[in-house]
């Protein structure tokens, strides 16, 4: 069969990005051929701004060179461009007269500056800034020195501004509002960068209109010379920048008929009016809006690639855009009303002398701008915040301190990034210093967190630190990185549904087993990946715990083989000791275990019991019969252990017995699986020797009773856990804590920490359903007896079971040797012997 | 060809899973997808000698349980942009038993 074709036209940011997306979905589907007026592979235009400024050099912001389209068997036409479409034919016509089929036609034609229509604006040495071409001519321009003038003082306009006077030259920026970049920035933030600017040696003159270049007599050169005003104002130049604004580019798209409104009109799935057409970038319309900043169109560019591709399920519904200038040594964020109007109200922070401005919209508690100079380290934090539309009603006191200072906001870690000095390890797990992250967003060309993750490793393990890299990613890519909005965040690669809608469909259509589920949900993998497939397992185990038979194949391998894996591939065992409480003669039981399997290291946790370190797979079920003690569920994402302190019965100042309350917790919950680790302390008095308010669960007693905190952890962000409520009894803990971690199980994503599900849900909310509601917190009590009700201990399970080939490894020496153990040796035998 | 060695029967080795054969050549680690297919490695990543019959397996490939590397049920080699490789070896499957060869 014949491929079907698909040709681009548009050689550039948008369009690359859509190819490229598309054959990670579906790399054989089409014979593809790119047109672009360029005359280079794909480039990342956005780093024009520091080529200009001599930061960078040409080759390095190369994306995509011509290689990499012969390699992936891509026709690469650069320097055609595409003059016609012939729509009743199905083909496009080049500059050259060459004509291409297609049987899908991509647009992604970009934008062009705008030029002034005043006299004098085609003379040399007049120019626009958009590409290389531009980029070359303004610095051979530049390097005869004098006086540039740059037109218009937005985004563009500065940037081109400051890299010139890197450059050397003299440079007066004009710009006709009262203000600079006026469609991102209110006038306070404004003037404080005008002025910053200023002392950098940038001219500035504002309320200007530009009438007309004047030009040098034409046997002279006839370059120009002058920027005339309406006012009758002379300004001598030698080069002239104009940077007013872009026009998409829609004239093809136009003259083949197609409606275009500003931009190129698409629906939410980028198709234009010819259903065999689809078209992203700075070239389309949709839903009105047409965006000139390169998130929103990688947005576009996935959605696209996802119909493309015939998978017919992803949807574009439009982007929050923000703002940053890429000027060294400057931090300017804007995003969304950063004006707001009579509906609105605004928290501002206003330092002139220190340079710090920050300006937050609010419109009913929640963000809807924002503005920040000179400080911009929260600015991936409150951009968050108004994306997820996060009512910020209990943050608004602590709102301006920054991210930082609000410890119920998230586990994120986001704090100074910019900050931090290059060797700063960055991602403990895996060891990686604040410099390899900058280094390979910088050579590999990496946009979002996953490219990240995949080319240094960061942030792929515990994930704490996903938000310290996404803020390098910030501000390292400017205002193309955009944070991927928790909300719709798909659960993994092999779908586009979220967490959310994969629970509600487990539930909805009884689903019952993995592969069930995953072909309901129609996802690209049929045997999933290492992230969904755990996900899953928990969903599936958390909706039908009776029914459902657990799927260890599913599970990382410490919950697969009920210990953890170690760095030398052997593994350790630490058995469950209710409330860190043991006696003599467990510990010599575990002492004798101990030294018949030789184990290397004996350690005592953080969890208050004892850890076997150094143990061979094959020696897990004998150590766990000879042990006879239950699983501590060390390696779970489950119930690990309940730390407590001395409490009433011998300390001092004890007013509770916290010990005992620790001993019954542990009962009560163990062999619980959660989304991610739980764990729970207990403390008898204030004095709170158990560290009980860093822990999942709290406990704390009081004169009159308990006092209950949810959602603190330790990790790399410590996070102070919040008051829930005030119990008396110890069943009321009991079941305030079971309803509590039940909510949890059933609500919360898998892999949040109880820190990052209440972070998402609010406190309130949970209060309401654990505490207010007592017919509910009961009935959530009661669902998670039930769960516990068919879990067994595994080590006992396992250790009594003989046929399990998990933990034999077949043996087999060279011929004639003898094997040893197993039930396998039956067939290990030399067969060529 | 005479190299064949009987290993286990296939139902012995997990669907979407691996068992570890210890050989005078070290470990290897035998794998089984879903669609019933096996495949042999040399049983250490080729990161930092993680045991990748521990890992987690999809389509062709699995996922090493020390760091996460993605390793090539086939090929042997990383998953780009990773590096590596760890030794393949033949292996096949004839009336529901699994032969390993351990020859070049
Ligand atoms: C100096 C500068 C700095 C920027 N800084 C930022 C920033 O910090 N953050 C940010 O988010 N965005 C920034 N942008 C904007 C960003 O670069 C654009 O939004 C993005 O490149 C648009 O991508 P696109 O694919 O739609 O268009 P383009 O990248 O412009 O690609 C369109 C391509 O199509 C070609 N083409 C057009 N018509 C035809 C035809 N008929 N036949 C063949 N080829 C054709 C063009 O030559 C061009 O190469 C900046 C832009 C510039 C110029
Ligand atoms: C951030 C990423 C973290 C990772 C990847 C991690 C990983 C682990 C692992 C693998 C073990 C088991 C060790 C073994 O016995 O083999 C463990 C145990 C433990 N960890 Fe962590 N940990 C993290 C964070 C924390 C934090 C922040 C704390 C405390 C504030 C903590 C406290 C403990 C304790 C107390 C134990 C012993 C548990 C027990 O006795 O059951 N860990 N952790
Ligand atoms: S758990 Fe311990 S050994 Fe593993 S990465 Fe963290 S600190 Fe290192
Ligand atoms: S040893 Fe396999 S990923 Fe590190």
């Amino acid at each position: 069969m014949r491929k079907s074709k698909l040709v681009l036209v548009g050689n550039g940011m948008a369009g690359v990005r859509t190819i490229e997306e598309l054959l990670k979905l579906a790399p054989d589907l089409y014979d593809i051929t790119v047109y672009g007026a360029e005359p280079h592979g794909n480039y990342n235009r956005i780093l024009l701004s520091p080529v200009l400024a001599g930061e960078m050099k040409l080759p390095e912001i190369m994306l995509n060179d011509v290689d990499w389209y012969s390699a992936h068997g891509i026709t690469l036409r650069s320097g055609r461009q595409i003059t016609r479409i012939d729509r009743i034919h199905r083909t496009v016509i080049a500059d050259d007269g060459s004509e291409e089929p297609y049987d899908r036609l991509l647009l992604a034609t970009g934008s062009t500056p705008v030029m002034l229509p005043i006299p004098g604006h085609d003379l040399p040495g007049v120019l626009a800034y958009r590409d290389i071409a531009d980029t070359e001519a303004i610095i051979a321009a530049s390097a005869k020195g004098g006086h540039a003038v740059v037109i218009g003082a937005g985004l563009l306009g500065l940037e081109a501004a400051n890299g010139l006077k890197a450059r050397g030259m003299e440079v007066t920026v004009v710009h006709l509002a009262p203000w600079i970049m006026e469609r991102q920035l209110d006038r306070t933030a404004a003037d404080m960068l005008r002025t910053s600017l200023e002392a950098r040696g940038l001219r500035f003159l504002l309320e200007k209109k530009t009438v007309g270049l004047v030009g040098e007599p034409k046997d002279s050169g006839g370059r120009v010379s002058a920027v005339r005003f309406a006012d009758g104002d002379e300004l001598s130049a030698d080069l002239v920048v104009m940077a007013i604004g872009i026009r998409p580019n829609i004239r093809l798209a136009e003259d083949a008929g197609l409606h275009c409104n500003h931009g190129i009109l698409v629906n939410d799935t980028l198709q234009t009016y010819d259903p065999r057409i689809y078209a992203v970038g700075e070239c389309v319309a949709h839903r009105g809006t047409t965006y000139g900043l390169v998130a929103p169109l990688f947005e576009q560019a996935k959605v696209a690639a996802n119909h493309l591709a015939e998978f017919g399920i992803a949807r574009y519904s439009g982007s929050a855009v923000s703002t940053k200038l890429k000027v060294t040594g400057v931090d300017v964020f804007s995003a969304g009303d950063f004006m707001g109007g009579d509906d609105t109200d605004e928290i501002i922070l206003a330092d002139r002398k220190g340079g710090i401005y920050k300006k937050l919209v609010l419109r009913d508690n929640r963000i809807v701008g924002a503005v920040l100079y000179g400080d911009t380290a929260d600015s991936g934090w409150y951009f968050q915040l108004m994306k997820e539309k996060k009512c910020i009603g209990s943050l608004r006191d602590r709102l301006m301190l920054g991210q930082s200072h609000n410890a119920g906001a998230g586990h994120e870690g986001r704090n100074r990034a910019v900050a931090l000095p290059d060797d700063f390890e960055v991602c403990g797990c895996n060891g990686v210093k604040k410099i390899s992250i900058v280094k390979a967003i910088k050579e590999k060309g990496l946009f979002t967190l996953e490219d990240v993750r995949k080319h240094t490793k960061a942030s792929v393990s515990c994930g704490s630190c996903t938000g310290l890299v996404e803020q390098i990613l910030a501000s390292e890519v400017g205002g193309a990185y955009q944070p991927v909005v928790a909300q719709k965040k798909p659960l993994c690669g092999c779908t586009d549904f979220t967490h959310e809608e994969v629970r509600k469909a487990i539930i909805d259509h009884r689903l019952m087993t993995i592969p069930e589920a995953m072909r309901f949900l129609e996802w690209r993998q049929p045997s999933g990946c290492p992230s969904c497939r755990p996900a899953l397992n928990f969903y599936l185990l958390c909706a039908w715990p009776k029914e459902y038979r657990d799927d260890p194949q599913s599970r990382f391998i410490n919950e697969r083989v009920h210990a953890n894996i170690q760095k030398d591939g052997s593994f350790s065992v630490v058995p469950r000791i209710y409330g860190g409480v043991t006696s003599p003669a467990e510990l010599k039981r575990i002492a004798e275990v101990a030294e018949k399997y030789a184990v290397p290291t004996v350690k005592i946790t953080g969890g208050q019991r004892i850890d076997l370190l150094g143990v061979k797979k094959e020696d897990l079920p004998s150590i766990w019969a000879d042990l006879d003690m239950p699983s501590g569920y060390a390696y779970s994402k489950g119930l690990r252990t309940v730390k407590t302190c001395v409490g009433s019965e011998w300390c001092r100042f004890g007013v509770q017995d916290s010990t005992r309350m620790g001993i019954d917790l542990e009962h009560d919950l163990e062999r619980l699986w959660t989304p991610h680790k739980t764990k729970l302390g207990v403390s008898g008095c204030p004095r709170n020797c158990a560290e009980a308010t860093i822990k999942d669960v709290g406990v704390i007693g009081v004169d009159s009773g308990w006092e209950i905190y949810v959602a603190g952890n330790g990790g790399i962000k410590t996070e102070v856990a919040q008051f829930l409520c005030k119990v008396k009894t110890q069943e009321e803990v009991l079941e305030t804590t079971g309803a509590f971690l039940q909510l949890y199980r059933e609500e919360a994503r898998y892999l949040d920490r109880t820190v990052h599900w209440i972070g998402r849900v609010g406190l309130d909310y949970v209060r309401k359903r654990v505490v207010d509601d007592a017919d509910g917190r009961r009935a959530l009590y009661a669902r998670m007896k039930e769960a516990l009700s068919v879990e067994k201990d595994p080590w006992a399970e396992r250790a009594s079971d003989h046929s399990d080939t998990e933990f034999k490894p077949v043996k087999f020496f060279v011929k004639n040797s003898v094997s040893t153990g197993g039930s396998d040796e039956r067939l290990a035998e030399n067969l060529s012997a | 060809m005479n190299d064949w060695l009987k290993i286990c029967p296939l139902d012995d080795i997990p669907r979407l899973g691996a068992r570890v054969v210890n050989t005078g050549k070290g470990d290897i680690a035998v794998f089984r997808n879903a669609e019933d297919e096996v495949f042999a490695l040399n049983d250490k990543c080729p990161h930092k000698g993680g045991p990748l019959s521990q890992g987690i397996v999809y389509d062709r490939r699995v996922a090493c349980p020390l760091h996460g590397m993605t390793v090539h049920l086939d090929s042997g080699k990383a998953q780009a942009p990773d590096e590596g490789c760890t030794q393949k070896y033949r292996v096949r499957v004839d009336k529901g038993v699994v032969f390993l060869n351990l020859g070049p």
